[in-house]
């Protein structure tokens, strides 16, 4: 490999993609306008919780401009069916969780504010507000349940009469007798409870979909902001609307943005699909912020116990995890596997802990339904072990870095059997801990905090080691664990007769730069000029099929697929090549972007081979069919697994409680890679994300009435430049196992690693005054708070 | 309560009906089909939607199209000439200061007019200066590298 070293595996070539973003010709679904086109307006419950007594459109419809309004019973009337939920969760008593229905205008009762009840469709947006404003819908208001505590008292009020408790699953996982009898044994037992705070994704584009229909073939087309087109294909055809694959087409163009938020399947996608096929003409849709901020799924939002059991010397014996997950108002795509099978999969982390045991409840709430966002399930694991291990570390009175090496998972282990499901292929944590501690200057941290001290701040240091489970997945092993899905990916490859390659990947790309890594990757592979080669996504006219972009998978699933097409393209090629060079097949290798009779000079270049596909003048006819065109799809066999460890340095100002950071490392392991400039940036963006978590997001509901009080920017704190520092980060890759190309993923690892590292480090700085835990986000006002409480009890 | 609004935009002269309530963005994305300025809020809190107006960046959502009657109106497509990037332009593809794209028109308007005002910026006056404008994917990290990058390129 490594032909053209510029340009191939391991290159920081410059993103292709580029030129036209910065241009200002991205091809965003806003920026699309169809002939003709309708907008639409939805209509959205002011209530957290209402039964819909009556809907008067009539107002609405004498809007100058309103053309149609829709509701809830008309769906209900036209057969549109439910959004469905992608994953199955049993309870502990093998009883299936509840799934509640899910139509995309509500048609008798609103569950959350923001909660979908009409469509207003007029010749422009503005008229279809003002329509929307006009519309008349009569509530019948009912008390809110919002805190998943409160939700699961006997006696609250139901969110769905068929889930008592608002339970929807009660899931273990685990060993429970092991983690018993460990935890009677143990020397020390560390314990806490926590809150993994609730997180709006936030892409910086907002939602958007444009719903097509072609009377004259029958055709939908579906533009939307996604980052799996063909999975919305096959579940809003097949599961919403009823139309087969053959008669709808998906296209995901440039999105801006995705972080989870853009897997799933929306209502709003669905609506503007249906409404486009009833009035035929295209119907256009684009979230407000202020909309996104009440539609878009959230994120995380736990509550936790967690213990661990520790003998004398602090190694770990067990750990036992007990969690309240909120699910919002109803099951969002990928919801119900996020605590569960993406969470407690991971609870071994990086350390051998023997035995582990989980609980996890999920519940209920009048509040928007919650689904994966970068990490989705891994940063509440790592963020629950990270901080439980540096509790154990001081009541024990060890070092946590010494802590974390004692228990760490020896390099000669792998493959190393957790006992938590997942088997992890390959891993060097010591390695990474040790580039961390030498970049973060950990020994020297103590002069540090003196001298802090003397200008009178209290500085920290906080240290997280990570791992988490990428490459999503190997279908059997999702199937057997409840997936609905098969979660492999596909590639084409299509060289043209003139020996230009058109790849096609079931992967998408919103901001990860695919069009110039998968370039890379097949420049490499095919030992063909990176120019010649052009990625194509997101269309399902395009594409064969496909599974999407989410779970760091694109490399390590849609890169083998690649892969594998790529061979296959090699071997029909050899096959020709054989033919024309009158040699055996098996005589034939393929080096330097020829095909060569192995020990001598006889070869054809690959576009000759090329050309011969498609004029085959002189051709092995009988055995082999013309044409150069392979297409693959790839199961993976196990998940990777990127590692590593953040350290964060910060320092509090007890007058103001503000934290600045004034140091961030973060030392990964992703396997091999393809461009290390791209994956910088993917673990710079993670990080700022995790910075986000830990100190300045928090999304927050009025407990009483249900509202939505951070639903904009002007009160959900978004990190801005003069929040961050600049990072430094690096890496020790040990390839992966499990593919043959030994890549791990690193689109989520920034964001997993690193909101511990900030809290274990804020901890650390208040130490001094008793502070044990601080919870997420801390802001000014808590820190401000803890800090004056804290030295008032000194003071007494 | 239509009206028709005269402007130059990227150096041609435009006129174009529009509301009273059509903000300026609006009426860049829509009337003239200019869509390389972005809406990510609605609040004036992102900076996506950042152009020059008469040579200052200006976030053209919190702005009336007909504000600009007479104005001089720059946006991300009007910075780059036929034959090369903007000097700006090209420190972000550099430096990988884009990664989804959306904020990147708002956050390269806004770094030429800082580089036009402090040709030769710190890393944390970018940082100040940029605050109107988020981001989600980068982490500002190579932003800031880019803008530093590209008013060194721009005294030449
Ligand atoms: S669109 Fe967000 S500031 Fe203008
Ligand atoms: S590059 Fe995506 S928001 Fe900035």
């Amino acid at each position: 490999m490594n032909a053209q070293p510029e340009t191939g595996i391991g290159a920081s070539v410059r993103r292709r993609e580029d030129f036209r973003f910065l241009t200002g010709r991205g091809n965003y679904t806003d920026d699309i306008n169809r002939p003709g086109q309708l907008h639409a307006w939805i209509v959205r419950s002011p209530h957290a919780h209402a039964t819909i007594e009556a809907i008067d459109k009539a107002p609405a419809l004498a809007v100058p401009g309103v053309v149609a309004v829709f509701t809830g019973a008309d769906m209900v009337k036209a057969g549109v069916g439910s959004l469905p939920c992608g994953w199955l969760i049993n309870s502990r008593d093998g009883s299936p969780m509840i799934e509640p229905p899910h139509i995309p205008l509500s048609p008798e009762r609103v569950r959350h504010v923001g909660d979908q009840v009409a469509v207003v469709i007029a010749e422009t947006r503005e008229q279809a507000r003002d329509g929307a404003e006009q519309l008349v819908v009569t509530y019948g208001e009912l008390p809110a349940i919002i805190s998943m505590t409160e939700a699961i008292k006997p006696g609250a009020p139901l969110i769905w009469d068929q889930a008592p408790q608002n339970s929807c699953y009660d899931w273990e996982f685990g060993d429970r007798a092991g983690v018993e009898a460990a935890f009677k044994g143990a020397h020390h037992v560390a314990r806490l409870e926590l809150v993994n705070n609730r997180l709006v994704p936030n892409a910086m584009e907002p939602r958007a979909a444009i719903g097509d229909f072609d009377r004259g073939t029958g055709e939908y087309t579906l533009y939307t902001t996604s980052q799996n087109p063909h999975v919305i294909r096959l579940l809003m055809g097949a599961y919403v609307l009823n139309i087969p694959e053959s008669k709808l087409r998906v296209v995901a163009p440039d999105v801006g943005g995705g972080f989870g938020s853009k897997i799933f399947h929306y209502a709003e996608e669905a609506i503007v699909t249906w409404a486009a096929g009833k009035l035929h003409k295209p119907v256009k849709w684009t979230a407000d912020r202020s909309e996104s901020f009440m539609s878009d799924a959230h994120g995380r939002d736990h509550v936790t116990v967690v213990e661990l059991a520790l003998d004398k010397d602090g190694k770990f014996l067990a750990l036992h995890e007990k969690t309240l997950a909120n699910m919002g108002a109803y099951l969002s795509t990928f919801s119900t596997c996020i605590p569960t099978i993406l969470h407690s999969t991971l609870l071994a982390g990086v350390y051998t802990t023997p035995v582990i045991y989980a609980e996890v409840r999920a519940v209920f709430t009048n509040t928007v339904p919650v689904d994966a966002y970068r990490g989705a399930g891994r940063p509440e694991t790592t963020f629950l072990l990270e901080r439980i291990v540096d509790i154990a570390a001081d009541e024990m009175g060890i070092d946590p870095v010494e802590l974390r090496r004692r228990n760490f998972i020896p390099k000669d282990a792998f493959p190393y059997q957790t006992p938590v499901a997942l088997q992890y292929d390959s891993g060097d944590y010591f390695t990474t801990l040790e580039m961390a501690t030498k970049a973060a200057d950990y020994a020297g941290f103590e002069a540090r905090r003196a001298e802090a001290a003397r200008r009178g701040k209290y500085r920290g240091i906080g240290v997280s080691s990570y791992i988490e489970a990428c490459g999503i997945a190997p279908s059997q092993v999702v199937g057997a664990l409840g997936g609905r899905a098969g979660l492999y990916e596909s590639a084409e490859v299509r060289v043209h007769p003139t020996g230009s390659v058109t790849v096609f990947t079931g992967t998408h790309s919103h901001g990860q730069g695919h069009e110039t890594t998968f370039a890379q990757l097949v420049s490499d592979l095919l030992q063909v000029p990176m120019e010649s080669v052009e990625i194509v996504h997101g269309d399902t006219n395009k594409v064969a099929f496909g599974m999407g972009t989410y779970g760091s998978r694109s490399l390590a699933v849609g890169g083998m697929a690649i892969m594998k097409a790529v061979e296959k393209v090699v071997n029909k090629g050899k096959k020709i090549a054989a033919h024309l060079l009158e040699a055996s097949e098996a005589d034939i290798e393929y080096k330097d972007g020829k095909f060569q009779v192995a020990g001598t000079d006889k070869a054809k270049a690959f576009g000759e081979i090329a050309l011969t596909a498609y004029v085959p003048h002189n051709y092995p006819m009988e055995t082999l069919e013309p044409g150069l065109d392979e297409s693959a799809f790839y199961d993976p066999k196990n998940f990777t697994f990127p590692s590593g460890t953040h350290i964060c340095e910060v320092e509090v100002d007890p007058d103001t409680g503000v934290t600045e950071i004034v140091n961030f490392v973060a030392a990964d392991d992703f396997g091999r890679i393809i461009n290390p400039m791209i994956v910088d940036g993917q673990v710079h963006g993670g990080i700022a994300q995790g910075i986000g978590q830990a100190l300045l997001e928090g999304c927050i509901y009025d407990q009483q009435s249900g509202q939505l009080l951070t639903g904009s920017y002007m009160d959900y704190c978004m990190p801005r430049a003069d929040d961050l520092v600049s990072f430094k980060v690096e890496t020790h890759n040990v390839p992966a196992v499990d593919n043959a190309l030994g890549v791990k993923g690193c689109g989520e690892a920034g964001a997993i690693g690193s909101p511990p590292a900030v809290i274990n480090a804020i901890v650390d700085a208040l130490s001094s005054l008793g502070v044990r835990h601080v919870e997420m986000p801390a802001t000014p006002h808590r820190l401000w708070q803890i800090i004056n409480e804290k030295r008032a009890a000194k003071a007494a | 309560m239509a009206s028709t609004v005269t402007m130059t935009v990227n150096g041609k002269s435009v006129t174009g009906a529009v509301e009273a309530r059509t903000l300026l963005v609006h009426f860049l994305r829509e009337t003239l089909g200019l869509t390389g300025t972005h809406v990510g809020c609605d609040t004036s809190q992102c900076g996506a939607c950042v152009v020059h107006v008469d040579g200052k960046s200006v976030k053209s959502c919190t702005i009336l199209a007909v504000q600009c009657a007479g104005s001089e109106v720059t946006t991300i497509e009007g910075l780059a000439t036929e034959d090369a990037l903007h000097p700006m332009q090209e420190a972000f593809r550099e430096h990988h200061g884009l990664q989804c794209g959306f904020c990147t028109p708002g956050m390269v308007m806004s770094a030429v007019d800082l580089a036009k005002t402090n040709p030769d910026p710190s890393e944390h006056e970018v940082r100040e200066w940029l605050e109107g404008n988020l981001c989600r994917c980068t982490g500002y990290h190579n932003i800031v590298k880019s803008v530093v990058a590209g008013a060194k390129a721009m005294r030449g």
